[in-house]
């Protein structure tokens, strides 16, 4: 574990930046193909499980889909939903399984391109490597729109990664900013707490957790959506931009939609589009976004009784199901005054970007987001990425995504190193 | 996506060609477009439209487009033309409008007849200044389609629900927008 003394520089043949599931999942393929590695991870083993995520988070996924290569779900509740200290146990047993050789507490400072591979500095040495797995993870530092610098002084921001639980917020109303998976979650839970919340709701994608019967989820994977290719998407850069799904992990299964929010006692508003003069200014294409969400939610259901159909698995589940649109609220306001006092807080829900700080490559575009073909970084030889949206299939950033893409992309790698050999030689 | 065997009238492979192109030339995807209006009487106006910038050059239609725009008699106006709240809704429609023959194309949907009634509700209490609680424009605009086209409700609901999330003047109505206005 201890990094090389003094200042001699190492020579391993690949490097993976992060010892979470996707990291350790590639890990699991490079020891397969007998490729000389080593994972270097900041924290410890699934940090960003331990660390950056909310107290009473679950997973979207059922247990029995938290399968990592090798290595499925073995508890005793298959239908449950994990939380984040079981998550991290799982994502620690399979680091143990696999015998994962995992440098921990190491941060990397720096990747650049040299003669035949990369250098990695990282706080416990240097290393020089062949070829290099970013597996950092999509999902480092919240993004929060320009707006926020309207906001007027006195009111409470937060992003997703400093909420902790309700209590630790100010008392009075919240604004929750975007309706994704985390959105809705987090609307609900804080309106349970007492305070009047009000969600800012832009482009999103509603799902029922159950649907005939059967885990949502468990139709996106046996149906084949999950495993729809990036290259066989019409429009990738929308499909790897979509928000997470309006889903929660709950002992009772239950869905969360926009309307179960609004019967709650959740105000809906349109998307937070300007703050002007101390006066949040929200989108009045509001009822767009629902028919969007509902038409689309429509369309992926017909899709799964289309397949049941063909797939004579109409036996196994229930009728077909259709659910109410979203209701309409009978006037959504267009504007709350920031400094009246009704809105003490606002909870940016906006999504996530990854960090690359570190990386001295020029593989970015100009909105900073990593130039890849299905995972295989361009213009950088050697350099693969896994974990990100819809990076080889729709599950990509689900943790059952992980083995496909793991094994894809080391079998790529496998290659290059191959006919890098060969090239030397000759 | 683009489908042969329909017509909308819509060249969806230039306008998918061009979405290409642009994405590696940001700097010509940005566009002006301008108007001039030029007081006549009263509250009668007429406004032009004809030169732009975008794909980083100065262009112009093939002519010149003119409007007048008026109030009816029962603003106690001459009515030369539409109100410029009605010019709004022009505007919302004919985008709408167009976008959806366009996503019509691009999907493979032949369109037999579009049409759209627009209806924005206003209380005049704002401009005339009488209650600062009534706001100057519209409360609610309601679009209505009509469309007959060779497909299902739900094909053609999304249609129209594409049809606003990629509309410019959907996006102009529904979210503010910083305005400037000088005297020079």
């Amino acid at each position: 574990m201890a990094p090389a003394a003094g200042l001699a520089i190492e020579h391993i043949t690949t490097v993976v930046i992060g010892a979470g599931h996707a990291g350790l999942a590639i890990s699991r393929f490079l020891t397969e193909h007998s490729i000389d590695h080593v994972v270097i991870e900041r924290g410890e083993v699934a940090n960003s499980w331990r660390r950056e995520r909310w107290e009473s988070l679950r997973l979207l996924t059922p247990n029995w889909q938290s399968r990592l290569p090798g290595y499925p779900y073995q508890g005793s509740d298959p239908d449950g939903f994990m939380t984040m200290p079981e998550v991290v146990e799982h994502i620690s047993g399979f680091a143990a399984a696999i015998s994962a050789p995992v440098r921990t507490g190491t941060t990397v400072k720096s990747v650049r391109r040299v003669d035949g591979g990369y250098h990695v500095a990282t706080d416990g040495g240097e290393i020089r490597s062949r070829s290099v797995v970013l597996a950092s993870g999509a999902a480092n530092t919240p993004h929060v729109p320009e707006v926020r610098r309207a906001v007027p002084e006195g009111i409470e921001c937060i992003t997703t990664f400093d909420y902790y639980n309700p209590q630790r917020l100010p008392r009075g109303g919240v604004l929750v900013v975007g309706a994704s998976a985390t959105g809705v979650q987090l609307a609900d839970e804080i309106h349970r707490s007492g305070r009047a919340v009000t969600l800012s709701v832009g482009e999103h994608v509603r799902l029922p957790r159950t649907y005939r019967g059967r885990d949502v989820l468990w139709w996106m994977e046996t149906s084949g959506v999950w495993n729809q290719r990036y290259d066989e998407i019409d429009d990738l850069e929308r499909a790897r931009g979509l928000p997470s799904p309006q889903l929660i992990g709950t002992p009772g299964r239950t869905t969360l939609d926009l309307n179960i929010l609004r019967e709650a006692g959740v105000e809906i508003v349109g998307r937070l589009a300007a703050i002007r003069d101390g006066r949040a200014l929200f989108s009045g294409g509001l009822l767009n976004q629902f028919a969007l969400a509902d038409l689309k939610m429509q369309r992926l259901l017909d899709t799964f009784d289309d397949w049941a159909r063909n797939a004579a698995l109409d036996v196994g589940v229930g009728p077909p199901e259709r659910f109410e649109p979203t209701r309409a609220p009978a006037s959504a306001r267009l504007s709350i005054d920031l400094r009246g006092g009704e809105i003490r807080s606002i909870l940016w829900a906006t999504g996530f970007r990854p960090d690359y700080r570190w990386l001295e490559v020029p593989v970015l575009n100009r909105k900073g987001e990593l130039r890849h073909d299905g995972g295989v970084v361009v213009d950088a030889p050697g350099m693969y990425a896994i974990g990100l949206p819809v990076l080889r299939r729709r599950k990509s950033t689900f943790i059952l995504g992980a083995e496909d893409d793991a094994r894809d992309l080391v079998g790529h790698l496998a290659q290059y190193l191959s006919t890098l050999a060969r090239t030397v030689k000759t | 996506m683009s489908q042969k065997s329909i017509n909308n009238g819509v060249n969806i492979d230039a306008l998918l060609a061009a979405r290409e192109a642009l994405k590696g030339a940001p700097e010509a995807a940005n566009f002006t477009w301008r108007a001039s209006c030029k007081w006549q009487s009263g509250t009668h106006a007429t406004s032009t439209v004809q030169g732009f910038h975008g794909l980083g050059d100065e262009l112009r239609h093939k002519t010149e487009f003119s409007f007048e725009t008026d109030h009816p008699e029962v603003f106690a106006s001459e009515d030369h033309g539409a109100t410029p709240v009605e010019l709004v809704l022009v505007g919302l429609a004919s985008c709408l409008t167009a976008g959806v023959a366009t996503v019509a194309q691009n999907r493979g949907i032949q369109l037999r007849s579009v049409e759209a009634k627009l209806e924005g509700k206003m209380n005049l209490y704002g401009i005339l200044g009488i209650d600062s609680d009534v706001r100057n424009g519209y409360d609610d605009i309601k679009v209505t389609f009509h469309i007959d086209a060779d497909a299902s409700k739900q094909d053609i609901e999304a249609l129209v629900a594409q049809s606003q999330k990629r509309s410019a003047v959907y996006d102009i109505v529904t979210n503010p927008t910083n305005v400037t206005v000088e005297v020079v």
